[in-house]
């Protein structure tokens, strides 16, 4: 269906995510797969929302949409519609989720 | 060799994605003698400035901000062809601008870049906020990774500024990559990944002051009571710290008018000087206290980084219409003038959203209309308590604008689903850092906003006024014998060419219960709305705009019919027609500037003369039966 093949994923090939859009304030995430069969897709890609990625979901805005998210030192908003193209491996909960320091974030996960 | 280097300039690209800090560096450059100018064929500005690297005469190209080289936005487009050298003669040099705390995600496009093997640098900005934040890194490493030279800065302090206009003179002397970057974006995340790994030491955190400040700004119940506080300060500001200095021009101008009236002799030249030009030129600068104003609360709210923001809280409630959150403000600012409202879309990255903005931004009602309704609610609208501190003529005034708003809306998600559904772009946006704004960046945008405006609105609606000017003055027939100046006044308006264009027209404009008098009033109004009120008095050969007449036309009487000319029907329909109707051409001016064509203008102009043509003929008949 999608023009790029997953990229080396060995471990989970059965685990297709969950859309970003689906996750909760405070979470945070590993893209798993972008879906870049479109325009849109493909900005999506070279905004960094890339495989192994590593997000944390910041906040909703006050009405609910957009979604501002933090990714490779940058706060970046998608409206829900546009999350929802990037399925995501959520990551345990975090242990401190008030800190909010985003010390951590970055992608630092090597393959 | 020294010869050619001084004959043609350097040619130097910069290249960068939004909030770099891209421009702070360009104007480091060139200090504030950019040119500015479009593309040809695309509506996106074009920006260069000459600077002296070292005794290097140099041109800089200020591209337009951009994440990636793939584009999907008429600016990211130019970005490609500017460096394909199709739009101008292809930069021999590129610095590229990347913020040191974004920098995995400026290092993508950098790949892109290093692949057209043209000398590049890479300036690494923001430097310290990148320190402030923990970051470290390993420049050195970095050079040897890339393979191509690497400086830090910090722009707006001039820190490194001097070390790279010397890198800057000397491009043949830039190391070159050894190899390649790859080209598919994955790949190229994985070769980011790898340089990376080893050059960022340690990565730097998320800026502590910005996430204590978005928890106040974006907070679920504060951040909405701020965004509408800052939204009313900054109408009210645009609305009502403007009018001094427009009365203040306004009284000038006419002041110099009449100084040119009493001192050279009577004649044609005289009236060209003081009603033509005097008056035409009054009609551009009449401009520029909203426009500076507008330029800059905006940059200051876009530099201190609320306008991402703003933005950010009221997505929502445009995206119901088709429109994004940054359309707001240019709406809002629409309703002071259309002017800068229009301007103001600049801000707006996705063209087809930009463009719907526009073309619906002169629906808001703006302040020139306030002097006709004000005119025509006085006259006819009975000075009545409806409830309690609610008069009448307050309501029918809210009324005028909430039909304006309403309908601005509505259009915009008509356009939006129909005509304008190609070509849709996902909605993306940076929430930047906060950041201090700089007085240097912030005076060097708001001018040039506010030169660009003179240069390519100013010179149309001088050009404009001067036509019409000259409609309503030619040909010149002597008044008969006797009359006095106001009737002299009124003979010459009725025989000119407009005064003919207003009899000519007056089949047209009958059914929504125009006369010819109103006919004149609506060809002169295309200068600017509220001219209407002055062409009235002078067809009225009023001597006091206020008091008579605003007894004159509650007192005509149609000859044909022996009824009043402003008879309910007419004045309500007429009120309608000046919601709707696109009267203005400095909004049609600034329009043709802002989508570089006529065709949108022209759009504009029609659609809105039908609905009001249409809202007006069908107002007209239903007062008309109701009072029946």
């Amino acid at each position: 269906m999608a023009l790029p093949t997953e990229p080396p994923k060995p471990a989970d090939r059965n685990d297709a995510g969950v859309p970003l859009s689906s996750l909760a304030p405070g979470r945070r995430a590993t893209v798993v797969h972008v879906d870049a069969s479109t325009p849109e897709g493909q900005r999506l890609q070279e905004l960094g929302f890339l495989p192994e990625t590593e997000i944390r979901v910041v906040r909703r805005a006050p009405l609910g949409d957009p979604i501002a998210f933090l990714l490779r030192g940058a706060q970046i908003c998608l409206r829900r519609s546009e999350a929802a193209r990037i399925r995501v491996r959520e990551a345990e909960p975090d242990p401190d989720p008030g800190s909010g320091s985003g010390s951590g974030s970055g992608s630092g996960s090597k393959a | 060799m020294s010869t050619t280097a001084a004959i043609a300039p350097l040619r130097l690209g910069l290249v960068g994605s939004p909030n770099s800090g891209k421009t702070t560096l360009f104007n480091a450059l060139t200090g504030l003698r950019a040119k500015v100018g479009n593309y040809p064929g695309v509506t996106v500005e074009r920006r260069e400035g000459s600077a002296n690297f070292d005794g290097r005469q140099s041109v800089v190209i200020d591209l337009p901000g951009t994440y990636s080289l793939s584009p999907i936005s008429p600016d990211e487009e130019v970005v490609v062809r500017v460096l394909d050298g199709e739009l101008s003669d292809a930069p021999e040099a590129l610095a590229v601008v990347a913020d040191a705390c974004t920098l995995e995600r400026s290092l993508l496009m950098l790949a892109q870049i290093l692949r057209r093997e043209i000398p590049t640098c890479l300036v690494l900005t923001m430097t310290d906020e990148f320190q402030r934040r923990g970051g470290q890194i390993d420049i050195p490493r970095l050079e040897r990774a890339l393979g191509i030279p690497v400086l830090p800065v910090v722009g707006h302090r001039g820190i490194g500024i001097p070390q790279l206009r010397r890198l800057l003179a000397k491009p043949e002397d830039w190391s070159r990559p050894h190899l390649m970057p790859p080209e598919e974006i994955h790949a190229r995340a994985g070769w980011v990944e790898s340089i990376l790994e080893n050059v960022l030491t340690r990565r730097p955190g998320s800026s502590r002051k910005s996430d204590a400040a978005d928890r106040i700004v974006l907070h679920p119940v504060i951040g909405p009571l701020l965004f509408a506080a800052v939204m009313v300060t900054f109408f009210q500001l645009i609305f009502a710290w403007a009018q001094p200095a427009m009365d203040f021009i306004d009284a000038g101008v006419a002041l110099l008018g009449k100084t040119v009236h009493a001192q050279l002799p009577a004649g044609l030249f005289t009236d060209f000087l003081a009603d033509g030009l005097i008056a035409g030129v009054g009609s551009v600068i009449i401009f520029l206290p909203q426009i500076l104003l507008l330029f800059t609360l905006l940059y200051l709210l876009e530099d201190i980084g609320y306008m991402a923001r703003a933005a950010f809280v009221i997505d929502r409630v445009m995206a119901k219409v088709g429109l994004e959150g940054r359309a707001f403000v240019s709406l809002l600012s629409s309703y002071a003038c259309a002017v800068p409202g229009i301007m103001a879309t600049r801000t707006i990255p996705s063209p087809r959203h930009r463009l719907v903005t526009i073309l619906v931004a002169p629906l808001m009602t703006c302040s020139a209309r306030l002097p006709v309704y004000a005119l025509l609610i006085g006259a006819f609208v009975p000075a009545v308590r409806v409830a309690g501190p609610f008069g009448l003529q307050g309501l029918v005034l809210l009324g005028l604008y909430l039909a304006g708003s309403l309908t601005a809306l509505l259009v915009a998600s008509v356009l939006t689903r129909t005509v304008l559904r190609e070509d849709a772009m996902p909605f993306y946006m940076e929430l930047p850092p906060y950041r201090m704004p700089t007085a240097r960046l912030l005076a060097s945008q708001v001018g040039r906003s506010a030169w660009a405006f003179l240069r390519r609105a100013g010179t149309i609606i001088l050009a404009v006024s001067i036509v019409l000017w000259c409609l309503l003055t030619f040909p010149r027939q002597p008044a008969p014998v006797g009359a006095s100046p106001e009737e002299a006044s009124r003979y010459a308006i009725e025989h000119s060419f407009a005064g003919r264009a207003g009899h000519a027209i007056e089949p047209l404009i009958e059914p929504l219960g125009f006369d010819w008098k109103i006919g004149i009033g609506l060809i002169a109004s295309l200068a600017a709305r509220e001219v209407i009120v002055s062409t009235l008095a002078q067809i009225y050969a009023a001597s006091d705009q206020d008091t008579s007449l605003r007894a004159s036309i509650q007192n005509d009487i149609d000859p044909r019919t022996g009824e009043k000319t402003f008879d309910p029907a007419t004045v309500a329909s007429l009120l309608v027609f000046f919601v709707f109707a696109l009267q203005c051409m400095s909004t049609l001016a600034i329009m043709r500037r802002e989508t570089n064509s006529w065709r949108w203008p022209v759009f504009a102009f029609s659609y809105l003369l039908a609905l009001a043509y249409g809202a007006s003929f069908a107002t007209h008949h239903i007062v008309e039966s109701l009072l029946r």
